[in-house]
């Protein structure tokens, strides 16, 4: 693999060494907690405080300050997933299973918690709980997607065949994500259009709209987190008898 | 021998032993029958909703009947040991398993059409759906075969994988069903219905070409 320079794939291949990562994974983490809990403090004060109140949902809008990155994070996490399945495919690395299987749940909690302040936002201002609007069936199908993918993993006993079927599987779901959305689509849509998105002018104030950036931003550190942590977890799992952890066992104890 | 013909060996042998169990090749006609009789008995006689309701009950049945013939595409293989046998032949294991999958839709979803009048006359669907209706089902009920295998694959090593195939599976198969009862649906109240056939046949034409991969893939999973 000549066309990847020699110090990029030096640091892949000692990153991807189990105990090379879980090192790594340690020193990181309380810095990630700390930008996470400044980004969270700074974001919540925005949204719920600086902001002004929208003029006609009232206050109850404030709740994209959790819908819309949970939202976005539910799709995010599972195109990484994608690319992560790619890369245990291709070159059998190790912890890109581990990574893989260790954000599906974190992915699910986004799903759900984005269906969830959905459906609380969508009683005040639809006068419903649920309905089967594009958007909504979408989010909803995403979420069963990732318990596929969780309950396939865990009904393989063999975690390296498990994470290979996993792999596949989630490949195979990115491909059909877009499908699935345009389809349901063109279905049917009652879900207000897209605000922040149209790059040239956002139809949202931008004392509205940086706050929302901010949650967006601290949402991906918490994943960050939370799957440094499942996947530090996962590899104490995996490499129960190995030497390092044992070794490190030792030093704890 | 050539590839192509493994291909036709693989979808003779196929057909032949569906033949040699002629009762087992009539169930999925049965189940779709069934399960479309089901809904006047459950939601009541009245003619107007029976016709509203009939595409989408036709192909929810259709559906659930594609599902639960998914199970025997791969399984007797697994079991006595031919497909290790794929495996290990030189031919490439997409292209077999392409004829294993056609095999299979021409003994489960092809016989669905015989029987798809008769549940429109159940249902009081019009006459003028009924071309669209055949259409949808040729068009889509590969679809189904075709979506389902990669589930398969992924299961057939699991002694208990009847409900996290359809967990898997289900969720793949809302396009297919979006399009073709949006099909049916607006062919009986007299629409054009060019955009969903025209959709139905790339969705057929992509996954002919890109599903044998991530099947074989999971298949070698599956056997190791």
């Amino acid at each position: 693999m000549s066309w990847i320079p020699a110090p990029v794939s030096r640091f892949f291949h000692r990153t991807s060494s189990p105990p090379h990562f879980y090192a790594l994974a340690d020193r990181f983490i309380p810095w990630l907690t700390v930008i996470f809990l400044l980004l969270l403090g700074a974001g919540l004060y925005g949204g719920l405080y600086l902001a002004p109140t929208d003029y006609q949902q009232g206050d109850s809008y404030r709740i994209i300050y959790i819908h819309v990155p949970a939202a976005w994070m539910s799709l995010f996490i599972y195109v990484m997933m994608a690319v992560m399945g790619g890369i245990a495919l291709i070159w059998r690395m190790k912890l890109a299973e581990v990574m893989l299987i260790s954000s599906a749940p974190i992915g699910a909690g986004f799903t759900f918690v984005a269906l969830v302040t959905g459906s609380l936002w969508g009683k005040p201002m639809w006068g419903t709980w649920w309905v089967w609007d594009a958007r909504l069936t979408s989010e909803l199908i995403l979420l069963f997607l990732y318990l596929g993918v969780i309950s396939l993993y865990g009904a393989i006993e063999e975690k390296r065949a498990a994470a290979r079927a996993v792999s596949i599987l989630a490949l195979v779901g990115v491909v059909n994500i877009p499908i699935i959305h345009y389809s349901v689509q063109w279905w049917n849509t009652l879900h207000q259009g897209p605000t922040v998105s149209k790059m040239d002018k956002p139809s949202i104030h931008v004392s509205m709209l940086v706050p929302l950036l901010l949650m967006a931003v601290a949402f991906k550190f918490y994943y960050l987190i939370a799957v440094l942590q499942a996947a530090k977890l996962e590899l104490l799992k995996r490499e129960t008898s190995s030497q390092w952890v044992k070794a490190l066992l030792e030093k704890q104890a | 021998m050539p590839i192509i013909q493994a291909f036709w060996a693989i979808i003779r042998r196929d057909l032949l032993l569906a033949f040699r169990r002629r009762a087992e090749m009539a169930n999925p006609l049965f189940f779709f029958v069934l399960v479309v009789t089901l809904f006047p008995l459950a939601v009541g006689a009245q003619p107007n909703l029976l016709r509203a309701m009939a595409p989408g009950v036709i192909w929810v049945s259709a559906l659930l009947a594609a599902l639960l013939s998914l199970d025997s595409l791969f399984r007797s293989d697994f079991d006595d040991g031919s497909l290790e046998q794929m495996l290990l032949s030189p031919h490439a294991l997409s292209v077999l398993v392409l004829g294993k999958i056609i095999a299979h839709w021409l003994v489960t979803g092809l016989p669905l059409l015989l029987v798809a009048p008769l549940l429109a006359v159940f249902l009081g669907l019009p006459e003028q759906a009924m071309g669209t209706l055949w259409l949808t089902l040729i068009l889509a009920t590969p679809l189904l075969s075709l979506i389902g295998a990669i589930g398969v694959a992924l299961t057939v090593g699991l002694r208990r994988g009847g409900m996290l195939l359809s967990l898997l599976v289900l969720p793949l198969y809302v396009p297919v069903l979006i399009f073709a009862s949006g099909a049916v649906d607006r062919a009986a109240s007299g629409l054009p219905v060019d955009a969903q056939l025209n959709i139905l046949t790339a969705m057929l034409l992509s996954a002919l070409v890109l599903v044998p991969l991530p099947t074989a893939a999971a298949l070698k999973m599956s056997v190791n």
